[in-house]
């Protein structure tokens, strides 16, 4: 390959540098700030902070509190996922075989991804309001009162099918797209080896919208676990002590409103360290086996 | 193994457009049918309806005694080679020659047993753990033939199987096609567009233009007697020589000149190979010479004769030629064709 030289050796930094001072200002500051606060106990009044060790880590590894978040942020996660990439596989798997108006079907199926997230988020709440929200007219229709903010479990439920809602477009958009870059001819030729349709969605087809499903599995777990901030701070209505929240905002709910910032940065540095498995994860993965050619 | 009888199958797209007017044709058991023609005429179009990949609009489709029609392209028992290969990029070579065998029930035994004779015939058995993506062109096409044979079909399909190879590759790979075809007897439909392989590869050739079957015929048939002035210029490199010519007192002439032959009077083309013309001193056509291409073993003359272009396959013996030729048409070398219709006279 051929390389491209510079005459000026600063001429390669300073085109760099605008992309690293970004970098440096909004990650990896933050990022140390987090790191070095967890070790500290803040005052609750801001006068100051004592060195601690690790003891904001020994507490969280104590607290039964974070352990049932914990809990529900894994079943979260692992539903939230679940249930948006089968749904959207479901779709896009129906809509690849859609061939009359295939284009139109495809617009309308997608026009959701155009929606901006809070303004979706927004939409998904009213959806499940009090008053006006139909989903709880639904329910009342079948003589259950769906209590969003105040029952545990109905609430969860509202984040759940919300959040799930919002990431299907996505998902739908990848998984199709990943569905028609599978060669015509390799689809014609299992239709000849085997006759059975869903046979041959697992034998064939599946494997090879592999690296697309592992691609948007790593992607939604992050969104399960970060990107629904804005969904759970609606659903939960300013009251998370006696609903069901996930890690990440329990960071926000300890550290702003609970004032124990210390505790709150143990609690990201924790998530930090599960970002980072979960990238590496991905690049082993990727690098390895889904690839065919 | 097993005939094919297919009476007036078309084949009509859902805006109206026609890709294959009503054929009827029956194809003997192990007999290998090159359809042949230019993009476009319908020939994939065809090969496709019978492996059940197209709807057949009207018409019946026999393969064997079995109406197939309606069954979907596992039940017709049938194999079919694609253009671009179509093998499973997440399936070993053994895997993927097995995945057809293995979805009709055959038990570990028989597959490995299968497997292993046609890795044997192809030469394929080193290759066996290896995914498509570690193969060359040329072994890609082997385990596509690979995938076919183990399948005891009881027709073979091939989609211009050897277009994504090169020309050493294609020749080799042509023999040896033929070769299997003849030693497993199976029946064939081959698809191409290289006139040659359909030449040399054909128990019959079915030549096609813009979905109608022009002319079913013996590759010699094909080249001895070809049905119109198209079926005479789509086979043949180069192709044959059309001349427009006046019939007058029912002696065909061009340029003044009697060919000797006869016809009733008016328009008519004529047409000669370039193979089948003598450059002699004793000729009796002028041609002018305009550029000639070397060959080797010939040389192609190219040129014109009473004004229209017209190309001389000559042997090469290294003699300097004059821009003003003198040509010699044998008169059973001729051809000849309604002007209007281009149909056989």
């Amino acid at each position: 390959m051929k390389r491209a030289a510079f005459s000026q050796p600063l001429m390669p930094v300073a085109l760099l540098l605008p992309q690293l001072v970004i970098i440096a200002v909004f990650f990896y500051w933050p990022a140390w700030e987090a790191i070095y606060s967890s070790f500290f106990l803040q005052d609750p009044f801001g006068f100051g902070s004592n060195f601690v060790g690790a003891d904001n880590y020994t507490r969280l590894a104590k607290s039964s509190e974070y352990a049932k978040v914990a809990g529900f942020t894994v079943f979260f996660t692992v539903i939230v996922t679940v249930l948006s990439l089968g749904t959207a596989l479901l779709l896009a798997v129906k809509a690849d075989k859609v061939i009359r108006g295939a284009k139109t079907y495809r617009t309308l199926l997608m026009w959701v991804y155009a929606i901006a997230p809070p303004v979706a988020g927004f939409l998904g709440a009213l959806l499940f309001d009090q008053n006006i929200g139909p989903i709880t007219d639904l329910f009342a229709f079948f003589g259950y009162n769906l209590q969003i903010g105040l029952n545990y479990n109905d609430t969860a439920f509202a984040m759940i099918v919300v959040s799930v809602w919002k990431q299907i477009p996505v998902n739908f958009i990848f998984l199709l797209s990943g569905l028609q870059s599978i060669p015509v001819a390799v689809r014609e030729a299992a239709l000849i080896d085997n006759k059975s349709g869903t046979r041959r969605f697992w034998d064939i087809t599946f494997p090879l919208l592999a690296p697309t499903a592992f691609f948007l599995l790593i992607t939604n777990i992050t969104y399960a676990l970060f990107d629904t901030f804005g969904v759970i701070d609606i659903m939960v209505k300013g009251n998370p002590a006696s609903n069901p929240i996930t890690l990440v905002y329990k960071v926000y709910t300890d550290g702003f409103r609970g004032g124990d910032l210390g505790g709150s940065s143990a609690q990201s540095v924790v998530l930090m360290v599960l970002v980072l498995a979960l990238t590496i994860m991905q690049f082993r993965m990727l690098e390895r086996r889904i690839h065919y050619t | 193994m097993a005939t094919v009888n297919v009476t007036d199958i078309s084949k009509t797209y859902p805006n109206g457009a026609q890709a294959v007017h009503p054929a009827s044709f029956d194809i003997a058991d192990g007999e290998l049918i090159v359809l042949v023609g230019p993009s476009g005429c319908g020939k994939s179009t065809l090969l496709r309806m019978v492996a059940g990949l197209e709807d057949i609009t009207t018409g019946d489709l026999h393969i064997g005694a079995r109406l197939v029609n309606n069954l979907d392209p596992a039940e017709r028992d049938i194999a079919m080679v694609f253009q671009n290969y179509a093998l499973y990029p997440h399936m070993s070579v053994a895997k993927n020659m097995a995945y057809g065998l293995k979805n009709r029930g055959a038990s570990k035994e028989q597959i490995a047993a299968k497997v292993s004779e046609a890795a044997e015939m192809l030469s394929l058995t080193a290759l066996l753990d290896r995914r498509p993506s570690q193969l060359s062109g040329g072994q890609r096409q082997r385990v596509a033939m690979g995938r076919a044979i183990v399948r005891d079909p009881a027709l073979f399909l091939f989609d211009e199987p050897l277009s994504n190879l090169d020309a050493k590759l294609r020749h080799q790979m042509r023999v040896e096609i033929r070769n299997l075809q003849r030693r497993l007897n199976v029946t064939a439909m081959y698809v191409t567009h290289d006139q040659v392989e359909a030449m040399t590869m054909a128990d019959r050739i079915f030549v096609l233009n813009a979905g109608r079957i022009e002319q079913i015929g013996t590759p010699s048939e094909i080249y001895r007697k070809p049905a119109s002035t198209f079926v005479a210029s789509f086979m043949g490199a180069p192709p044959m020589n059309l001349l427009l010519a006046q019939s007058v007192g029912g002696q065909v002439q061009i340029g003044g000149v009697a060919l000797g032959l006869s016809c009733a009077d008016g328009d008519v083309t004529v047409g000669i190979r370039p193979e089948q013309v003598a450059v002699t001193q004793g000729g009796t056509i002028p041609f002018k010479l305009t550029l000639v291409e070397e060959l080797g073993a010939s040389r192609l003359l190219h040129g014109t004769v009473a004004g229209q272009d017209f190309v001389v396959n000559a042997p090469n013996d290294d003699a300097a030629l004059a821009d003003d030729l003198m040509l010699d048409f044998a008169p059973d070398a001729l051809h000849l064709f309604d002007a209007q219709t281009g149909q056989r006279l």
